[in-house]
């Protein structure tokens, strides 16, 4: 079995490693670069427990081989703070909102989420819930991560959050 | 799960990967790695060497150039899901594109994998049938084209040799009165059909249908090309009482089997359903 | 500085343990890593019943990294080969010459890492002689079936019944109306995000074995390890559980697997920690299911429309072993809670369990027990009861519904109801839907040929478990516990026997204390898990952490409470009986300027306490329920149905839930909102379906169908609240709740869209090709 020389940056971080060719990237992450915030729930691309994004662009890291991405910037649920390290406006959203119970699906959540409301800063329910579509939680009912990420959206255009989503922690 | 041990190569150049191809009758081409990467997971799959051609330059593309539209075979699903071209003048591909495995999913698997995975129970097969369009491979003696009716070999057959690979996607470009739909019935997002139908029509200016293609997903062995219905229909006003005679023709063609997505009679059913379906949201979109 | 709040009972306060979670720096099991680990693998069974002709690990023993194998063989040496279940049956750890299920555990490969090891488990050679399968329970029952297990006399494993079985009878037979229909509830799985796994490490030295594992009940692990293990040396002193932070478990995370033992046994083996991961593949074929109830249920009313009698035969299909964690005394658990929320005298129900060429379980998917099943049976009923007599089905409730002021209330089958109040939790829910207008259009649509329909589900559930007279494991009381200690500096730390697998525990614990102690939950620590450091438990199930725990919490802290009252009149020179609480200080009465506050009491505990009284500030209380509690709630949901499709579109769902007082709304939201689209999951999508052979259609998540946000309805939220009158706080519970409403309130809104066609009943899940089926058998499938 080929091994190959790889560098990729995690989080603004290189990684060098020498890797058997069939080592996965989730693997790699979790155990060489030692961020284990990104989860491994599936196999088979249904969960998004895995999602990272690879030059800004979501992917689901247990079915990518750590060869594809080298030379590869990849973004991990650990490196989704702002710089100057306050929690991004979906940390604070997933918190204010209730968009979490057992966090495990949560890092996957975060970083698709991140990418689509990059993409589309006002996302209506229905664009955010085929957004993570490919994201599976099993305890949340989806109805407050919905909500995290319509917080954060509008956290970030400048909007105040309790006048777009309406959860319990947000009530006056 | 892990996959088996395999010898990995990333080539820079076309000529290059297709001489590993060539030299390697064992090898297994890895492209976007979704339909390949679980399969050796399961060890499906034991190839000794992967030629992956993720990495070869100028094969991400979608732009219309002499008449047609033209993919390359590494474009993402994604990419054509977000693509305004598609988006406005396309809308059978764009359906499709937004109905493939998940949104996470298609930012890695690639148009030309799909195809050339032939798996019947993929969704592009039936989209291409249905424009009618042509499949670009490339081996060592250069580029050839295969028209879509003659790529689908066998289930999980593509007329592609082992030293050849698929490069380019060409769809007849739009023109006025185009239109075309792709309804797909799924248990859930990510899921492949439990009946799929692609289609694409011309209408004239008066209504009559002059052009039309049909054809299933994940009825049959292949993809299933319902040549009788588009003859059918081919001269009609596309009334109810033609898309009755036709979508009994689709079902007809249909080989779909008992499964855990349903019955063989709810199945043909259902290509009957959201064939009519189809063909009227086409309908709409080509007079627009 | 603002002062920080108290944030007590009702206060919405964002959980504390997300900090760590929104950041990636949960600790899950497959974080956990031993210096010196190596990785185990499974090699399972192919086959649902065979017999094991040779093993032959010759070539796997040559791959590089591979250190060794355990057999059934092996185990048995060391008494390990079977282990006991909570039913009083046994269970394989490995086989020793017969497989019993597809995908038991048959080989455990060891290797330097987990890539080596899945190498080995691809290598290893096992050699079986097909046997004949028995998958159906009905046919596994019929004499002369070919036996699953040849220690036992036949397929029968036990026979149970509770009510009055003639009187029931007799009215049945008399009855003004009586409506019949077969049910089945099908297996499914809890599918948590995160699998199962565990690091075993054994230290030879000091005969000490550290535990780490994805278990919802560490202590009782710890125990059950003791007394499995016990005669070959290791000392429950020397046994430590860890349960780390766990993702999802539903239930699924109760049982002792096969694959935990092993790795105990690999670890002293080897002398070398050892870790096993279970992949997506394994946990669906392999750990616990749920449901796979054949239920045969009859209702009787007489002419005005009252009911007066229900009974339910049932057989329960528990696979090859009775390995149900179910720790009622009842081998159907609180099945006997399916007289549901209605006020009639006479009921029975027996059931039958059979041994099947199926993994075991039963109870395992966010359900206290086989509540799903049982309201289930009664929603059901209730609105086919409804229909037949041609009246609409909240009417029917209502007439029927138990009164609030009938409360406590002894059901037909010896349950004592706490406290309820269903007409208004009903009559909420039908207002915020707007009731009476879909029903308006419900009937214009229906001209036009078009199928709504509107379903009602009103509950009631039975968690907590529980009083000792119901429930024990290994004769262990269902007690749970807490142990706060408050520090000099007024903060406090207090651990639980329970562990949060996503509930909240950090937070609504901490809020309980805060509300008898007025400390800000913010100080408070919560720590679970570690059976080193927390009081003994049960753990977190069956929604029993707040009924059980969350008591023990606020009485723990009542206790601290009148210590600090004792310090308070040393301090404030005045008589006990003379100071009054006030949210989190004493005062004198009538002089409520002379107070000290809960952090003032907590460093005189350290530092001027009076004469004779013992240093500190802390206690720990073990509560033992006396009762369960009985959360309940009424679901409406509306239906779209597409005749040419058969697709199903859930239009709206409302859900009014009443679980007593709310400790943290937001969570409790949450918790429904999950618990939703756990019951909406089984009822449109998820099911374990099995061949004749005995192979699982459904082993991954590509054919074993968990919702997206895509498919999971938006869920509109209500609630009532009617206290538990013997919880200290008043608090029922409420995880399970809305996955034991829910079902039955899609099912009866689907037969409601198609009662006029002649409809009765369709079974769960309620996929598009079966509800076509039933639209092309009535005529009324569109063929367009």
């Amino acid at each position: 079995m080929s091994t190959h020389n790889v560098t990729i940056s995690i989080n603004g971080t290189p990684v060098s490693a020498n890797v058997p060719a069939r080592l996965l990237l989730v693997h790699f992450i979790r155990e060489n670069a030692g961020q284990t915030g990104t989860h491994c729930g599936c196999d088979t691309t249904s969960c998004g427990a895995c999602t990272v994004q690879i030059n800004g662009t979501p992917v689901k890291s247990c079915t990518v081989l750590t060869v594809q991405a080298d030379g590869a910037e990849l973004t991990t649920v650990e490196g989704l703070a702002n710089k100057d390290g306050s929690l991004h406006a979906l940390q604070e959203g997933f918190t204010s909102c209730h968009g979490l119970h057992c966090g495990f699906c949560t890092p996957g959540m975060l970083m698709t989420s991140a990418a689509l409301i990059k993409e589309n800063p006002d996302p209506t329910e229905d664009e955010i819930r085929w957004g993570i579509s490919g994201n599976l939680c099993r305890c949340t009912g989806y109805n407050n991560i919905v909500k995290s990420v319509q917080y954060a959206a509008a956290k970030l255009r400048g909007v105040d959050p309790s006048t777009v989503v309406d959860v319990p922690s947000l009530r006056k | 799960m892990i996959p088996p041990q395999f010898d990995y190569i990333s080539p820079q150049t076309l000529p290059e990967a297709l001489t590993l191809l060539g030299n390697n009758p064992d090898a297994k081409v890895l492209a976007g790695g979704h339909s390949l990467i679980p399969m050796l997971k399961f060890r499906l799959a034991t190839p000794t060497l992967l030629v992956d051609i993720g990495r070869l330059a100028g094969l991400s593309y979608i732009r219309e150039e002499d008449g047609w539209l033209k993919i390359g075979a590494l474009t993402v699903e994604s990419a054509i899901d977000k693509s305004s071209l598609i988006h406005s003048k396309y809308p059978l591909l764009s359906d499709a594109a937004r109905m493939i495995a998940d949104p996470i999913v298609r930012n890695k698997a690639t148009v030309g994998g799909n195809l050339a995975h032939a798996d019947p129970a993929n969704d592009h097969p039936a989209v291409m049938l249905a424009y009618g369009a042509e499949i670009v491979v490339t081996g060592v003696a250069g580029p050839k084209t295969i028209p879509i009716t003659e790529f689908f070999v066998g289930p999980f057959t593509p007329a592609i040799s082992h030293a050849e690979l698929l490069t380019e996607i060409r769809i007849p470009a739009h023109k006025p009165g185009d239109g075309g739909s792709y309804i797909k019935i799924e248990r859930k997002v990510g899921d492949y059909a439990t009946a799929g139908v692609a289609v694409q029509l011309h209408v004239t200016a008066d209504g009559t249908c002059d052009k039309i293609g049909l054809a299933l997903t994940n009825l049959g062995l292949t993809p299933i090309h319902c040549v009788a219905a588009m003859a059918a229909l081919t001269g009609t006003k596309l009334t109810d009482a033609d898309l009755k005679h036709a979508v009994a023709l689709a079902a007809e063609v249909a080989e779909p089997q008992d499964d855990y997505r349903g019955t063989e009679e709810y199945k043909r059913s259902l290509v009957r359903t959201i064939t009519t379906r189809a063909i009227k949201a086409a309908l709409v979109r080509a007079k627009a | 500085m603002t002062e920080t709040p108290i944030n007590g009972l009702g206060s919405s306060m964002k959980r504390k343990e997300d900090v760590r979670f929104i950041q990636g720096k949960g600790r899950y099991i497959e974080d956990i890593n031993i210096p010196g680990q190596i990785w185990m693998d499974i090699v399972r069974s192919p086959y649902a019943h065979a017999k094991i002709k040779n093993i032959d690990t010759t070539a796997a023993a040559k791959i590089p990294g591979v250190l060794g194998f355990i057999t059934g063989k092996d185990l048995d040496k060391y008494g390990l080969a079977w282990m006991p279940t909570l039913m009083s049956d046994k269970q394989m750890v490995l086989p020793i010459d017969t497989v019993k299920y597809q995908a038991q555990e048959v080989v455990a490969v060891l290797a330097t890492d987990r890539y080596s090891a899945a190498d080995g488990v691809a290598a290893v050679v096992v050699d079986y002689e097909p046997l004949p399968v028995v998958v159906d329970p009905f046919k596994a029952l019929l004499p002369g079936a070919t036996k699953v297990r040849d220690d036992k006399e036949s397929n029968h494993i036990w026979h149970w019944e509770t009510g009055d079985r003639e009187a029931t009878d007799a009215i049945i037979k008399t009855a003004h109306t009586v409506v019949r229909e077969k049910i089945y509830i099908p297996r499914i799985h809890v599918a948590s995000i995160e699998t199962c796994g565990c690091v075993a490490q054994w230290d030879s030295i000091n005969k000490h074995l550290t535990m780490y594992m994805t278990t919802q009940a560490p202590h009782v692990i710890r125990t059950v390890i003791a007394l499995v293990t016990g005669h070959l040396g290791l000392s429950e002193e020397n046994i430590r559980v860890v349960s780390p932070d766990i993702g999802g478990g539903f239930g699924g995370k109760v049982p002792v697997y096969p694959g935990y033992v092993i790795a105990i046994a690999a670890s002293v083996l080897l002398g070398k920690p050892v870790k096993w991961i279970e992949d997506r593949s394994e946990n669906l074929q392999a750990d616990s299911f749920a449901r796979d109830y054949h239920m045969d249920a009859e209702l009787a009313a007489d002419k005005d429309g009252r009911i007066t009698a229900l009974r339910i035969k049932t057989i329960a299909d528990h696979g090859y072993t009775d390995a149900s964690a179910n720790p009622s005394k009842y081998p159907a658990g609180m099945f006997s809670v399916c007289t549901g929320s209605y006020d009639y005298a006479t009921a029975f129900t027996e059931a039958d369990a059979a041994y099947t060429n199926k993994p075991p379980g039963g109870v395992a998917y966010r359900c206290s027990f086989r509540v799903t099943e049982a309201v289930h049976a009664i929603e059901r009923m209730v609105d086919i009861m409804a229909h037949e007599r041609g009246e609409d089905p909240a009417d029917f409730r209502f007439r029927n519904f138990i009164k609030k002021e009938q409360f406590p209330y002894k059901s037909a089958l010896g349950w004592e109801f706490d406290s309820g109040d269903y007409h208004k939790a009903l009559r909420l829910a039908m207002d915020m839907i707007g009731y009476e207008d879909l029903r308006k259009e419900q009937l214009e649509k229906r001209a036009r040929g078009e199928l709504m329909g509107i379903g009602i589900s009103s509950f009631t559930e039975i968690v907590g478990a529980g009083p000792s007279k119901d429930f024990d494991i290994l004769g262990i009381k269902m007690f749970d516990s807490a142990e706060i200690r408050i520090h000099p500096t007024g903060k406090a730390i207090a651990r639980f026997g329970t562990k949060s697998q996503g509930q909240g525990h950090e937070t609504t614990y901490a809020q309980i204390i805060a509300q008898e102690l007025g400390i800000p939950a913010e100080h408070i620590k919560i720590e679970e898990g570690d059976t080193d450091t927390a009081p003994y438990g049960l753990g977190t199930y069956a929604s029993r952490s707040t009924p059980t725990a969350g008591a023990a919490a606020a009485m723990s802290a009542r206790k601290i409470r009148e210590k600090a009252r004792k310090i308070a009149a040393h301090l404030l020179e005045a008589a006990e009986e003379d100071l009054v609480w006030d949210t989190n200080k004493f005062y004198v009465k009538g002089t409520p300027g002379k107070s000290k506050t809960i952090q003032e009491l907590a460093f005189a505990a350290y530092t001027n306490y009076p004469q004779g009284m013992e240093a500190g500030l802390e206690n720990s209380f073990y509560y033992d329920p006396p009762n369960l509690t009985f959360p309940f709630g009424s679901y409406i949901c509306v239906v779209d149905i597409d005749r040419g499709t058969g697709k199903v579109a859930i239009r709206r769902f409302v859900a009014i839930d009443d679980c007593g007082t709310r400790i943290n709304p937001m969570i409790i939201e949450g918790q429904v909102h999950g618990g939703l689209t756990m019951g909406f999951a089984p009822a449109m999508m998820e099911q374990m379906q099995y061949d004749e052979n005995g192979n699982l259609y459904g082993g991954t998540l590509m054919d074993y169908l968990v919702p997206t946000a895509v498919e999971s309805p938006r869920w509109e939220v209500g609630e009532t609240t009617t206290p538990s009158p013997h919880h200290p706080i008043g608090a029922k519970g409420v995880g399970e709740s809305p996955t034991v409403g829910a079902p039955p309130a899609f099912v009866n809104a689907v037969v409601d869209a198609m009662w006029h066609l002649g409809v009765r009943h369709i079974d769960i899940p309620m996929t598009p090709d079966k509800v076509w089926g039933l639209l092309k058998k009535h005529g009324a499938a569109l063929e367009e």
